[in-house]
């Protein structure tokens, strides 16, 4: 198992630890109503450093991560200094992974990509390197490819005064910073990458640091009233936002269109990309199943796998829930499912099969909840 | 440290029972409310389920978790904790008192004797 450079932080403050994507991972601290209200109310931490974290180099760069991921990358300024969420996608539209593309300079960028794909886009990443060359032989030698994820560490600073709180720690105007723009920043003597990006449908920033540096940036943040928040919060506060997770929402055999991501593929993009084609004829096709959000009406908790039926029908379901929690900010179970189109409409009233009973839901507009 | 109170007895899935004559109260230990995290939600059985032993008489979740609860012991439901509905932070802050969830009238008041006492139960959960 591995562990990140805070997980002994973790442990001293008596975080629960369990294993996740091959890592030991802080699932909670003092609890996970505790963690999602210090998040929605004021500054939670996280420790992301389990999320994979690549460099990719050279003058081939650009082209190589035009033709391997769907977002349009040459609407990042040449100079840097933005961010955009992206996925890899297989040719035949199924989705390898969701990724955000940090862009630092011309020939620079970072892809941050989830701990439980590291492997598989590593892997994904080199093979198309060579394909990509071979039609070019120019640019082989010209995309360089390095795992950083062991060498650096990333925390998560969420919450409607995580601006305020890095900004008292920081040489420069976090304000200032735009969303989804990035700089190097030194933060409480440590140099970071500093990202307006997150996870949770707060405000707030990602900082990439040095693994050394990963312990004291942390306690710098904590001792400014930062609150550690584990797995579980993060998992509660990204569904409330309606946030997706690869594995629940999206996977393989999950196209961009049916995982409320049509917005990310950028069919006019000039260059040739992974997946173009089907993509675009996927585009304009009637879709026969879509995610929407479900609200349970009584109290009941929806989660992942539960089938979701028409209110009375017979046995088929026509839907199934992706992702359930409790939401401390609706105080009832949410979900996302995904659904036969002719059920997604918002405010279609929909039965949940928990436990071998049906609770009534409403398709619910999404997301949940919305504070950026 | 959880919490194990020595007159009351346990099972390895972490129910405990309180007997007072031929009936018993019927919850989750400390241990169980600790390793669960904060409970949002709690299904109960109805009044007059007849249970037998191991048999699933609800669900709690928390947050992120859900878990099934086993019947200690066989017997007929005569109440339930109706109050924890909407109020099931009950069974975090006070697992053995107001977070009690079903009362059950015994077919047989011996079989618990069969069930943990709290100094082997505290072993089974390593304290």
């Amino acid at each position: 198992m591995l562990r990140t450079p805070l997980y002994e932080a973790h442990q001293k403050a008596g975080a629960r630890i369990v294993p996740f994507a091959g890592w030991e991972m802080p699932v909670q601290y003092k609890g996970v109503l505790n963690e999602c209200r210090a998040v929605r109310e004021g500054v939670g931490l996280f420790d992301v450093s389990h999320m994979g974290r690549v460099r990719v180099r050279g003058n081939g760069s650009l082209d190589y991560l035009q033709y391997l991921t769907v977002n349009d990358v040459a609407r990042l300024p040449e100079g840097g200094g933005q961010a955009q969420y992206s996925l890899f996608c297989r040719d035949a539209g199924g989705i390898i992974d969701d990724i955000i593309v940090y862009r630092l300079g011309v020939r620079e960028f970072i892809i941050v990509v989830n701990a439980s794909n590291r492997d598989k886009d590593l892997a994904w990443m080199r093979h198309h390197r060579r394909s990509f060359a071979s039609s070019d032989a120019a640019h082989h030698a010209d995309v360089i490819l390095e795992d950083e994820t062991n060498q650096t560490a990333l925390i998560a600073v969420q919450g409607p005064h995580a601006i305020d709180l890095v900004d008292a720690l920081s040489d420069r105007e976090v304000a200032a910073l735009p969303r989804f723009g990035l700089d190097e920043s030194v933060v409480a003597g440590v140099q970071t990458l500093m990202a307006r990006t997150g996870y949770t449908g707060e405000d707030g920033v990602e900082l990439f640091c040095r693994t050394e540096e990963a312990r004291g940036l942390w306690q710098s943040l904590v001792d400014k009233g930062g609150v550690p928040c584990g797995l579980g919060a993060r998992d509660t506060l990204r569904l409330e936002s309606a946030l997706p997770l690869y594995g629940h929402e999206m996977d393989e055999h999950i196209h961009p269109y049916e995982a409320r991501l049509g917005w990310v593929v950028r069919t006019d993009k000039k260059s040739d990309f992974l997946g173009k084609n089907v993509l675009r004829d996927l585009k304009s096709a009637p879709r026969s199943k879509v995610l929407v959000g479900l609200e349970m009406e009584g109290r009941a908790i929806p989660r992942q796998g539960y089938a979701v039926h028409a209110p009375e029908s017979g046995d088929a379901a026509v839907g199934i829930v992706t992702s359930g929690t409790f939401s401390p900010m609706k105080e009832k179970g949410i979900a996302m499912a995904r659904v036969d189109a002719a059920h997604a409409a918002t405010g279609t009233p929909v039965d949940v099969l928990i436990r071998d009973t049906r609770h009534a839901a409403r398709v619910a507009p999404l997301p949940f909840y919305k504070n950026v | 440290m959880s919490e194990v109170p020595p007159d009351y007895k346990y099972t390895k899935s972490h129910e405990w029972i309180k007997l007072d004559g031929d009936t018993a109260t019927i919850g989750i230990t400390d241990h169980a409310q600790e390793e669960l995290g904060d409970i949002v939600y709690v299904e109960l059985p109805e009044v007059g389920r007849v249970l037998s032993e191991d048999d699933t008489f609800g669900t709690v979740e928390s947050v992120k978790a859900v878990s099934d609860l086993y019947a200690p012991i066989a017997g007929e439901v005569v109440e339930v904790n109706d109050a924890l509905t909407g109020a099931e932070a009950a069974i975090n802050d006070s697992p053995y008192e107001s977070g009690w969830m079903i009362k059950v009238k015994l077919k047989d008041p011996a079989q618990a004797q069969s069930l943990l006492d709290a100094a082997t139960y505290k072993s089974e959960i390593g304290e």
